[in-house]
């Protein structure tokens, strides 16, 4: 199978274990990627925060170049750049909205097209067929399944799984063998941008997430955003001190958990470079 | 907070903008759209809160102890404006010398320092960062959506 692949800024910086687990695990499902020649950054928090018109003008000269290339579905694997690229699907549907962004990014941008996220693309590949490929059930982890803001919000963008309840990463993990527990913070904010500006949020939600997921008998917590990841994971020892507790929960992106019970190493997959590494 | 998400809204209707211009809790914001997903009368706050942010800076009306989280913020699309896509190490440095430059703390400079060492490890900071090949390009959009071309 052929994807159009817009990896995003993240995925080539520090989030590039993400990426590295990707192409392992996409690679052994046979899921070809075709990444957007010279695609820019989407702008992200900073762009929607202090100049909407550049929001929406950014993630369009994305989606124009995808459209040129004759790219039907774009994966899109952080959820803030695969929503703003929906956002702006949805915007110019408006005719003169647009052609505004046509003239803005000089290509021409259409609202046509499917953008997938990551549990989007795995559903793509099909449950039944992961189910058939597992050799390594992941009998031995209790997955809290972790969506974040994006990946669920806001709806009437997005229109992905139920905004409130979502279950489509908690079925792709209960085909690998796993099991996934209830718990109360699956779509609440990590504080996501502010890393590294506003840490004192990030520690606090971070540390109410991870503490919300053992509490309710998770080993492992699944994300599909590199920005819950580095929030989880990388600042998982921060939030320890500031709360004096130990946490040590193991964050593993979805693609991980579908790459090791396809029997691929963890090595392979880049889970050797997360900060929290098995227990 | 000091003004919750529904407080902006209201604020706003009673024709008092000056206080929400002037909150930290604009930029508190992390933009999780929860409040904007539950609302019961289907308003916007977290689309307010974006349009709000953008007026604030416009009129230099940011609240003194929110200043990081807006350098970062600009640093970020110069950034941008510049590569095409983001180089972390630039940005970094050019956040922490902004912030320090802003609040003379010389805390900011060496703050997350010990992660440095910690990603080089692992593999996750590189030198040599990426850019996208038409900058000239990136400069142009940039220009077309920034106000004075407007």
């Amino acid at each position: 199978m052929n994807i159009g692949y817009y990896p995003g800024c993240a995925l080539h910086g520090t989030s590039n274990e993400y990426e590295q687990s990707l192409r392992a695990c996409l690679g052994a499902l046979e899921v070809h990627l075709q990444e957007i020649k010279d695609w820019i950054c989407c702008g992200a928090t900073a762009a929607h925060s202090l100049n909407h018109k550049l929001s929406l003008a950014l993630p369009a000269r994305n989606l124009a170049l995808a459209q040129k290339e004759g790219v039907q579905e774009l994966f899109a694997p952080c959820p803030l750049c695969s929503m703003q690229l929906l956002r702006v699907q949805k915007e110019a549907a408006n005719e003169q909205v647009r052609q505004e962004l046509s003239a803005i990014v000089e290509a021409e941008v259409q609202s046509t097209g499917q953008v997938l996220n990551l549990i989007q693309l795995f559903q793509k590949v099909g449950v039944e067929r992961l189910r058939a490929a597992v050799k390594a059930p992941l009998s031995s982890l209790s997955a809290a399944c972790y969506y974040g803001c994006l990946l669920t919000r806001p709806p009437e963008v997005v229109h992905f799984d139920d905004f409130e309840q979502p279950t489509g990463m908690e079925t792709i993990v209960t085909a690998l063998g796993a099991k996934t527990v209830e718990w109360n913070y699956k779509t609440e904010c990590c504080g996501a941008g502010l890393t590294m500006a506003g840490e004192d949020t990030v520690l606090e939600l971070a540390h109410k997430i991870l503490s919300n997921a053992a509490a309710h008998g998770a080993n492992c917590v699944v994300v599909a955003c590199p920005m819950c990841h580095v929030n989880l994971d990388m600042k998982q020892a921060a939030a320890e001190r500031r709360f004096g507790t130990k946490l040590n929960m193991v964050i593993y992106y979805l693609s991980d958990l579908v790459g090791l019970a396809l029997g691929l190493p963890a090595e392979q997959l880049g889970i050797n470079r997360h900060f929290v590494t098995k227990a | 907070m000091d003004v919750l998400p529904s407080q902006v809204m209201r604020l706003l209707q009673l024709g008092r903008p000056e206080r929400v211009l002037r909150s930290q809790a604009i930029w508190q914001c992390v933009s999780c759209q929860t409040c904007s997903t539950r609302c019961p009368k289907s308003a916007d706050p977290a689309g307010v809160i974006d349009y709000v942010r953008e007026r604030a800076l416009a009129e230099d009306s940011i609240s003194p102890a929110q200043q990081p989280i807006v350098i970062f913020q600009k640093a970020f699309l110069n950034n941008v404006r510049r590569n095409g896509r983001v180089n972390e190490l630039e940005l970094t440095a050019r956040f922490k010398t902004g912030v320090f430059l802003r609040t003379r703390q010389t805390g900011w400079l060496f703050k997350d320092a010990g992660l440095a060492p910690q990603l080089r490890k692992r593999d996750r900071i590189h030198f040599t960062s990426e850019r996208a090949q038409d900058r000239a390009l990136v400069e142009r959009i940039f220009a077309r959506c920034s106000r004075a071309a407007v």
